[in-house]
């Protein structure tokens, strides 16, 4: 296999809130590989969003990476001089954000943004703008020099996103994060956006990370998964084996619960019963017990990592059917 | 923009009129009529009635009130029944002192208010950030006329560093500028407490902003981040809080003209409110609240400019 793009090891991340310690990650890894794309699911306050943040290192000011590293081909990003990780971000490492709605500057037209997001670039201003519009068209904006001069409120939040998009790939990055890159769009406009994500996968060289809790999303779109509960990173695995043979209760549950799997109409929507342990104090054994159909005493004791193939592995006592 | 541009100077225009009818209400209610306060108690009531007649009051007063309106579109603000200069010559001779007076106290307040703000800013949470608030919060608090006794004892009585009243001597700027230096802190000393607040505020809001973390995932220079993407949307409702905040310091110019003996609009309103001199009162208050206007419909053109959004709101 080749050597990995990015390599998340063993990464805690804390947050200081004013109620005390958050760990908002305990020890997640996760390897990305040229022409990958990787999806990380979870429900909300599971950390993938944490996770996202830390590819380029733009955590808020109350985060503290207490473990571990990222390594972008081999190079431990956390560590570099801040200059050195600024020339990475949006040159080597680009981000799509959540919501299309406030990603972007209000006062300067998407033509000045756009043009500005090339800084690293020496070439001409026009050379710029022509690069931003040949990019525009391919995510399908049907008039890229009317977009240009387009103030970001006066686009719509799927063309504000495909916006986004283009601007992610301005600068041909190796590694391309979206961070819920459908959450805050309508249903006609998350099949858009998704059908261009595929689309783009076909030509680009990179690895592309997806940030997710929608399993559709997962399923349209990647090659393998890590899901992540409290933290961590519960299990990791091909998308097929995710789907037929999940390792992890918690991706059983999660399966079970996704809207998009049902052909029938139900009365009742199945839902994982209990709540999210608290992150101030992450319990020591299994942190997925309390809320899991098959837990027993074991699961109060630390759950080893069960490795049942070369990609698939689980943080579960009970991985693959064991008592 | 254009439709924007015209509805703001017709409302402007119709605020005017509104203002001046209040004057005209205000002064036939203070008791006392014009002519005998003017005069004094020893009167003889021929002497009264030539001036009630000189200061057109024996008119109606539907015919006072077009009489001035008609004149004052054409520029004409009536004659000082006391000096019998016309009043635009004073009020064109007092305005320049209390606008300068206006602008340098602004211009303390801008200054300092922004520097100010931006250090509670790059230091938020901190000793220094809570100090600021505290100093912030007590230069609003203290109204300007107490402010200006202050500054008075302490800087030109007890260590006689500054003059303690007039505008210095004409055609000696140094000493014109060391006359202003107090009353125009005295002016704008609030001014600064309430920028400083007001900057700090939209800064914070605006740095948090997810479209400020948009332009670092694109490796921006901290710099550009924080003058072209926060600045610039950090400015706009400054905009209209320095373009309220002139009328105050107008009215607060009235005061602290006052303690200071200046000459201006402050000093030429309070002597002829006082000597009942209306014809003075009323084209002194015409013209400050026609400037007041004018600042403000020029504040709101701006925004609309400086703001896509606005603009384009006000195009629906």
């Amino acid at each position: 296999m080749t050597d990995p793009l990015l390599e998340i090891d063993a990464l805690s991340i804390a947050y200081h809130t004013d109620h005390g310690r958050l760990s908002a990650l305990r020890g997640a890894s996760l390897i990305a590989r040229a022409g990958e794309v990787i999806g990380i699911v979870g429900e909300s306050g599971c950390g993938k969003s944490t996770l996202a943040a830390s590819v380029i290192n733009l955590l808020p000011a109350a985060a503290e990476v207490t473990n571990g590293a990222v390594r972008y081909k081999g190079q431990d990003i956390l560590s570099l001089h801040p200059e050195a990780q600024r020339a990475l971000r949006g040159q080597d490492i680009a981000m799509i954000f959540q919501d299309p709605m406030t990603a972007f500057n209000p006062v300067l037209t998407m033509g000045a943004q756009l043009v500005d997001f090339q800084h690293a670039a020496q070439i001409p201003r026009a050379e710029k703008l022509a690069r931003a519009r040949t990019l525009l068209a391919r995510v399908g904006m049907p008039d890229p020099d009317l977009t240009l001069r387009r103030y970001p409120h006066q686009l719509s939040g799927g063309m504000r996103q495909r916006v986004a998009i283009a601007a992610a790939l301005l600068m041909n990055p190796t590694i391309l994060v979206a961070d819920e890159p459908t959450t805050a769009l309508d249903v006609t406009m998350e099949a858009q956006i998704i059908h261009l994500l595929r689309d783009l996968r076909r030509d680009y060289q990179g690895a592309i990370l997806v940030i997710t809790h929608h399993l559709g999303v997962v399923a349209e779109l990647c090659d393998r998964v890590y899901v992540m509960y409290a933290g961590e990173v519960v299990e990791e695995a091909l998308v097929d084996d995710l789907f037929h043979a999940p390792l992890h209760p918690y991706t059983s549950a999660l399966i079970a619960c996704d809207p998009g799997h049902f052909e029938q109409a139900t009365p009742i929507l199945p839902t994982i019963p209990g709540r999210l342990p608290d992150l101030r104090n992450p319990p020591i054994g299994c942190s997925f017990a309390p809320r899991c159909p098959i837990a027993s005493e074991i699961c109060a004791t630390p759950p080893p990592r069960m490795q049942i193939s070369l990609t698939q592995s689980a943080l579960c006592h009970k991985a693959g059917g064991r008592p | 923009m254009l439709t924007y541009a015209i509805k703001r100077i017709a409302l402007a225009v119709l605020i005017l009129f509104v203002v001046m009818l209040a004057m005209y209400g205000m002064v036939f209610l203070v008791p006392g009529d014009p002519a005998s306060v003017a005069l004094g108690p020893r009167a003889t009531p021929a002497l009264k009635a030539m001036l009630t007649e000189r200061m057109g009051l024996d008119q109606p007063v539907a015919v006072q009130i077009w009489r001035f309106f008609a004149n004052a579109a054409q520029g004409d603000l009536g004659i000082d029944v006391w000096s019998k200069r016309p009043v635009l010559d004073q009020i064109l001779e007092a305005f320049p002192q209390t606008l300068l007076l206006g602008t340098v106290a602004l211009a303390w307040a801008l200054t300092l208010g922004i520097t100010l703000g931006v250090l509670a800013v790059v230091y938020r949470g901190t000793f220094i950030d809570r100090a600021l608030g505290l100093i912030s919060v007590s230069f609003i608090s203290v109204p300007s006329f107490v402010v200006a006794i202050y500054l008075l004892l302490i800087f030109a009585v007890w260590l006689q560093w500054l003059p303690a009243i007039g505008a210095g001597k004409s055609g000696d700027i140094p000493s014109q500028i060391k006359a202003l230096i107090l009353p125009s802190l005295a002016v704008g000393i609030g001014w600064v407490g309430y920028l400083a607040r007001m900057v700090r505020a939209s800064m914070l809001e605006i740095m948090a902003a997810n479209h400020i973390r948009t332009a670092r995932a694109f490796g921006l220079p901290e710099r550009k981040v924080v003058t072209r993407y926060a600045l610039r949307l950090a400015i706009v409702p400054t905009i209209s809080v320095i373009a309220v905040g002139l009328g105050s310091i107008l009215s607060s110019a009235v005061f602290v003209e006052t303690v200071f003996s200046r000459p201006g609009i402050g000093t030429l309103i309070t002597g002829a409110v006082f000597k009942r001199n209306y014809p003075v009162v009323m084209g002194t208050v015409l013209v400050t609240t026609a400037f007041y206007l004018l600042v403000i419909t020029c504040a709101d053109l701006l925004i609309a400019k400086l703001d896509p959004r606005v603009r384009d709101a006000l195009a629906r």
